[in-house]
């Protein structure tokens, strides 16, 4: 075993673990919290991948973004320690049931499936200058596309969300 | 040799992470903690894509899908919240069970 592949077992068990809490954690505020984690774990799986610009887009974005929302949604909404926000236990064993046939198809097609790799040698790191002509060039218009998309999400959650 | 790590770990990583995922959005109650199970999930479409773009395309178009699915999560999650804080204004729940009709 190599050094990433040591760093790669510890960032899955960063990833999954707190990705384990989120969803069978009964309390609504710790599963948020512990998204924290997991979106952390994420990003090293990125970092090991050779993707560095998406690793940090990942941290800024994730963490930054979403999971802050995320936690002001949660606080915004009353009684988090309240009976109402526990969910049921038992609640949980027919999708676990249906988690776990699901992903027995996916971890038998994933180990028989041939797939055509075609690995070279490692590419230069910083990604950044690379990936940038390639969203001025080839993707320019899914990259037009997603800044009208943005100012339409932008628009309709404030025209949502205001109060009367 | 078995722990040496390759595309499959990724993918059996990832496959993980969206079944986790997908349990989540199937058994909470409360509509932010499916929100959260979405989350997961498209972390999980986000990690295939870049393992992908390393090992069976080796160049990075599957890093600027990844881009593209961090733009989409962002748009769909403040919709999501706007919607649901719309809902918990009105109807003082965001328990699923209780949001029965479209209008409110």
């Amino acid at each position: 075993m190599t050094a990433q592949d040591v760093f790669f077992y510890i960032f899955a068990l960063i990833t999954l673990v707190p990705a384990f809490v989120c969803v069978f954690h009964p309390n609504i505020l710790y599963a948020g919290l512990s998204l924290f984690g997991s979106f952390f774990g994420v990003a090293g799986i990125y970092v090991l991948l050779g993707a560095d610009f998406i690793a940090a887009t990942q941290v800024l974005i994730y963490v930054g973004g979403i999971l802050v929302l995320i936690l002001f949604a949660v606080m915004l909404s009353k009684n988090i320690y309240g009976a109402k926000f526990q969910d049921e236990k038992k609640k949980k064993i027919l999708p676990g049931l249906l988690g776990l046939i699901l992903l027995g198809f996916l971890v038998k097609f994933i180990l028989t499936t041939p797939w055509n790799m075609t690995l070279t040698d490692e590419a230069p790191l910083p990604t950044v200058s690379r990936l940038g002509d390639l969203l001025l060039t080839d993707y320019l218009l899914p990259f037009e596309l997603a800044s009208i998309l943005l100012l339409a999400a932008l628009i309709g959650a404030i025209i949502l969300a205001r109060s009367k | 040799m078995m722990f040496a790590v390759d595309l499959r770990h990724y993918l059996v990583l990832s496959a993980i992470l969206f079944v986790l995922g997908i349990i989540g959005i199937l058994s909470r109650k409360n509509s932010v903690g499916i929100l959260m199970g979405i989350e997961l999930v498209m972390n999980s479409a986000g990690i295939n894509f870049v393992a992908f773009s390393k090992y069976v395309a080796a160049d990075l178009s599957g890093q600027i899908f990844a881009l593209f699915i961090f733009v989409i999560a962002a748009s769909e999650v403040v919709i999501a919240l706007a919607i649901i804080l719309r809902i918990y204004q009105n109807k003082t729940t965001v328990d699923i069970e209780d949001i029965k009709d479209l209008k409110c």
